[in-house]
């Protein structure tokens, strides 16, 4: 079982949250051309990376708030959590 | 090579056991090959073989960073079927049925191939009108699909909760007959002895550290035992695909997940055939020895765990229990997980790469062990000639900037979902 510190509820069993991938990817800017290439990038590749990974989690049974994880995807563990809008650095 | 028979078990009784050659040998990797195929999973295997026995290609290395069959292909479910309802799909796994069907001929190997019929039950008016559109369009392949009314799968499948007050009621099904299961050990075991006959190198603890490119054009891999030099390398890491793409610069459409299985206690015969509950997450079957062998969902955000999360197979067993109710009463005999390189439309990528020499097999979410021997006999073809074949034409990389998806199940991009 994970256990996920949300940032607005405290440690909660991750029964309570929806999954919700990459939280590095950006969506093209709006008012723009966006190239074929730049939308491909958005919607479909993913470094998917062994180790550190920052992703996107809902706590779909809690505040239904989006939160950010630090998160290694080959131990678990989890370094940190942040709130959506937070920068994280 | 040596041949197994009926007739060399006799013989080599008489000497205890004690002359029968090794299946493969260990040898030491040779400063250059023509082709180096990474990963001695099951496609990595099966395409060393063909490359071999089909283009006449046989100074190559298979790179084995564990054991062979230590990774996906000794860790699945082992059902085997081809009931999809796209062309690229369908034909695709339609040539596999016919490749696994003479495959213990083929390697004088018994991988046990058992075709006991796959089951996707069905729950509502409106799934048994779905599996109508999809039999149809595998009938339309040349693919065997077969409705089943409720009777028909209580008489098949008696076991199944067919009482009131459940939440879902079993409507129907559809059956693909000559789907089944076969031995997952056997299949990896059987294609390296073969390939090594045939001059394969395979090398065992052996790590892909990086790659020698220069000019666009592949020149060699480095390894935990040296470098070596080749102008051909195909990837067949399955789980480990965006790792290896890392080293290449190259981003996929790809992410790794984790799938968890498990078997039940051994218990005589009462389950024929392949079921799944395709609207809830579980399928189950029966191995020869008798256990229960049962899988379901994924793991549910990325992973490169190979163990797998309580939630998860708790989950999967509650709705195992809810078609299965005796599943209740069985002890649990073993768990475990794999990671898998699931891509963002569900179907897999056997293609070509901007890197000259540098050939693609990945994509194979949770069902590339019934795609082996095809899988291999198109990789093969599709690095001996430097082109695809025309099975393998539509699992393309370029595919998802194109909009030329094969989706299959119409998931989408949240791979973890699916
Ligand atoms: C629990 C579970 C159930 C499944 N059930 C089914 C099923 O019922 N039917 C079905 O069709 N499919 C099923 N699958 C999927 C199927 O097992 C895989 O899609 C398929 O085995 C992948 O191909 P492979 O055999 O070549 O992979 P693998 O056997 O994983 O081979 C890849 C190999 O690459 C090696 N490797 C990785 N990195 C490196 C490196 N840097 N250097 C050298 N070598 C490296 C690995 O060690 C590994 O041996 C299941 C998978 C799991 C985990
Ligand atoms: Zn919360």
């Amino acid at each position: 079982m994970l256990y996920i510190k949300c940032p607005h509820c405290g440690l909660r069993s991750q029964n309570e949250f929806a999954y919700g991938g990459d939280a590095s990817v950006k969506r093209p800017e709006l008012n723009k051309e966006i190239s074929d290439q730049e939308w491909d990038e958005f919607v479909y590749l993913r470094k998917s990376p062994r180790g550190k990974h920052l992703e996107l989690w809902h706590h779909v049974s809690g505040c239904r708030q989006w939160i950010k994880v630090l998160r290694d995807t080959s131990t678990h563990e989890i370094f940190n959590t942040y709130k959506s809008e937070e920068k994280v650095g | 090579m040596q041949k197994y028979s009926f007739l060399s078990l006799i013989k080599n009784a008489f000497s205890a056991h004690k002359g029968w050659e090794v299946a493969w040998k260990d040898p030491t990797p040779k400063k250059e090959y023509d082709v180096v195929i990474i990963g001695g999973g099951g496609h990595g295997l099966a395409t060393a073989y063909y490359l071999a026995k089909e283009h006449k290609i046989t100074n190559i290395a298979i790179i084995e960073k564990g054991w062979i069959g230590g990774g996906n292909v000794g860790r699945n479910t082992t059902i085997i079927r081809s009931n999809y309802m796209h062309d690229e799909n369908g034909l695709f796994y339609e040539k596999g049925m016919e490749l696994w069907r003479s495959m213990s001929q083929d390697l004088n190997f018994n991988i046990m191939f058992s075709p006991r019929g796959i089951i996707n039950l069905a729950h509502s008016d409106a799934q048994m009108n779905a599996y109508t559109r999809r039999g149809n369009s595998m009938r339309l392949n040349g693919i065997d699909a077969v409705l089943l009314n409720r009777e028909e799968v209580k008489k098949k499948v008696p076991v199944l909760d067919f009482s009131d007050n459940v939440r879902f009621p079993i409507f129907g099904a559809l059956m693909q007959p000559s789907a089944g299961t076969a031995r997952h050990d056997a299949v990896a075991w059987g294609y390296a002895r073969q390939a090594d006959s045939m001059g394969v190198d395979i090398i065992q603890h052996c790590e892909v550290t990086g790659f020698d490119i220069s000019n666009g054009k592949i020149q060699g891999i480095k390894t935990s035992r040296g470098d070596i030099k080749t102008k051909k390398v195909g990837l067949c890491v399955a789980g480990s695909t965006s790792i290896l793409a890392e080293m290449l610069n190259m981003t996929l459409p790809i992410e790794t997940h984790l799938l968890q299985a498990c078997v039940s206690e051994p218990i005589k015969p009462i389950l024929d055939h392949v079921v799944t509950f395709g609207a809830g997450h579980f399928y189950c079957s029966q191995s020869d020895k008798g256990e229960m062998v049962m899988g379901g969902d994924l793991d549910g955000y990325n992973s490169y765990a190979q163990r797998g999360n309580l939630p998860t197979l708790q989950h999967v067993l509650t709705e195992g229990i809810a078609m299965f109710p005796f599943l209740s009463k069985l002890n649990m005999l073993r768990t475990w997980g794999g990671i898998m390189d699931m891509s963002m439309d569900g179907s897999p990528i056997i293609d070509k790469t901007h890197i000259a020499g540098l050939y693609l097999n990945c994509g194979w979410c949770y069902g590339g062990f019934k795609a082996t021997p095809a899988s291999g006999f198109t990789f093969a073809h599709t690095i001996a000639q430097d082109k695809v074949h025309e099975l393998n034409a539509g699992f393309r990389l370029d595919r998802f900037s194109t909009g030329h998806l094969i989706d299959e199940k119409g998931l989408g991009t949240k791979t973890w979902i699916s």
